[in-house]
């Protein structure tokens, strides 16, 4: 898998937070135009994996390539690595104190110094792309949180990123509001962006994932084509996981052993 | 065997006793005061018109000026702290906390005292720019820095963690994150604390008083206390303490309604 076309490379990555060794040693490729979902129950490390991707957590132990830089290299400049790689957040972080297209112009102009009228043709078109141009002027607090999110998108995307990172970007939604924030995922999937994306939405991974990738404990427990990983699992602890997030109601009521 | 009382004659009586002891004190006062002797004392009409407009340009003017000089000083002072405050830099975060300690922990007197008498006794031939307005924003900028550094910093953590993420993810450096958008949020937050400064800085500006300025820069109180001497009449004092509460208590009325602002906002 290790080719000239490998966008995201992750070698032996381990973290801790004090005694708590959330990653155990990862490795995983992802290739240039490649989507891949990450999946695992809540405390496996997938968004602690993201995380290390541009940096947010620092590794404890292994490397991280994107796009040939390593970004684990102490000596690298972290600020134009992660103009390369978008981030979306479960939280959409916006800022709050801007409106929806100052959002986009507001780092295009301090970060990238891109010229008001260049920042703000391409605020707009990314807010186009999203089908928000005409919430261009609203504060984030008068927008929904799909709204919010897929601005907070169009904010990444107006960088101009060569992989984009999605840490939940549906958990923090009211359901009604997930099929927007998923339409805009899955046009810039089909654009041919590189993209990594933790999430518990299994349609979404199965129809736009190149790759699934199931984590527990860690570890990176299964991996394959989501057909494979979500449809027909090979793992115990996988299907475990899929059962109770396919089937809520399924689950047993804990019993006195667990 | 006691006489038990319903809730509603339980109310009445509460009620009543209370009306009749706020009426008594306030018949009591009315009959005691000797009114024509307090006439005369604070409210002589020939006397408070007299104070204008001087009150006016020159007094309040310059307690207003002080004010905002001690302000601006306070706040740029304060800002530079609570930044040494969160700074990953050990020493930087103990200088600033001494210094909050230090000037928190003084009378804002001791280093009016301090700048006023002090310094030129100390540094011979060195003059504070600015004269009195120079020492006077020294001083109430010296204090206020130590309360307002606590306040931003407070602000600036008060901004959820996401926010430093979300710029930092888009290439900001940590230095340009805080100034595009850390501290403009803080600062949202930090408004009506630092207006409730204003109003402590407003009344702190009385103590020039100690400072020894010429007639031109006199504050309200300094002015108030003169011309009560002079006309040996209590009345200045009492139309200097008028022009005080014309600011202040507007100012604590924006205050509550920025205060109220913030906490629907959440």
């Amino acid at each position: 898998m290790k080719t000239s076309e490998t966008e995201i490379s992750i070698r032996g990555l381990h973290k801790s937070f004090g005694d708590n060794e959330v990653l155990r040693g990862i490795d995983l490729d992802v290739a240039a135009g490649e989507v891949v979902c990450v999946i695992g129950p809540s405390g496996s490390g997938k968004s602690t994996l993201l995380r290390c991707v541009n940096l947010l957590e620092e590794p404890t132990k292994g490397q991280v390539f994107v796009g040939g830089t390593e970004v684990t290299d102490l000596d690298v400049d972290i600020d134009a690595v992660r103009r390369r790689i978008g981030m979306v957040f479960q939280q959409f972080n916006l800022f709050p104190h801007v409106t929806a297209v100052e959002n986009l112009t507001l780092p295009q102009r301090r970060v990238l110094r891109r010229g008001k009228e260049e920042a703000a043709r391409v605020a707009r078109e990314n807010l186009v792309r999203v089908g928000l141009a005409d919430k261009a002027d609203a504060y984030p607090a008068q927008l929904s949180g799909g709204q919010q999110q897929r601005v907070a998108i169009a904010r990444a995307l107006a960088m101009g990123p060569e992989v984009m990172l999605f840490d939940e970007p549906t958990s923090a939604l009211d359901p009604e509001l997930v099929g927007d924030v998923l339409a805009v995922m899955r046009m810039l999937a089909a654009e041919g962006m590189t993209m990594m994306v933790v999430t518990h939405e299994m349609s979404f991974a199965r129809e736009v994932a190149d790759r699934v990738v199931f984590m527990d404990e860690g570890r990176i427990v299964e991996e394959g084509p989501a057909d494979r990983v979500v449809g027909d699992p090979q793992h115990e602890r996988t299907r475990h996981f899929l059962t109770r997030i396919l089937d809520p109601a399924a689950a047993e009521p804990p019993g006195e052993g667990s | 065997m006691t006489s038990r009382l319903t809730r509603r004659q339980r109310r009445r009586v509460s009620q009543g006793v209370q009306y009749a002891l706020f009426v008594a004190v306030v018949v009591l006062i009315a009959v005691l005061a000797d009114w024509d002797t307090l006439r005369n004392q604070f409210a002589q009409q020939r006397l408070a018109e007299q104070l204008f407009p001087e009150i006016i340009t020159t007094a309040l003017r310059n307690t207003v000026v002080y004010t905002l000089s001690g302000f601006a000083f306070g706040l740029v002072l304060g800002l530079v702290i609570a930044l040494m405050r969160l700074s990953s830099v050990a020493p930087y975060r103990w200088a600033a906390s001494v210094y909050i300690e230090i000037f928190r922990g003084l009378p804002a007197l001791l280093i009016f005292i301090f700048v006023g008498v002090a310094v030129p006794l100390a540094f011979p031939g060195t003059e504070i720019p600015g004269g009195t307005y120079g020492k006077v924003a020294l001083g109430l900028g010296l204090v206020a820095a130590a309360y307002m550094a606590e306040t931003i910093r407070a602000g600036i953590q008060a901004v959820p963690k996401g926010q430093m993420e979300a710029a930092r993810s888009l290439g900001f450096s940590h230095g340009r994150a805080m100034v595009s958008v850390i501290i403009p949020q803080a600062f949202r937050i930090v408004i009506p604390p630092l207006t409730n400064e204003l109003v402590l800085l407003f009344k702190d500006s009385s103590l020039v008083l100690f400072l020894g300025v010429t007639l031109q820069e006199r504050e309200l109180t300094k002015f108030g206390r003169d011309l009560a001497s002079q006309t040996a009449n209590s009345t200045p004092i009492l139309v200097a303490g008028l022009c005080y509460l014309l600011v202040t208590v507007p100012l604590s009325f924006v205050v509550r309604r920025l205060e109220a602002r913030a906490a629907r906002a959440k």
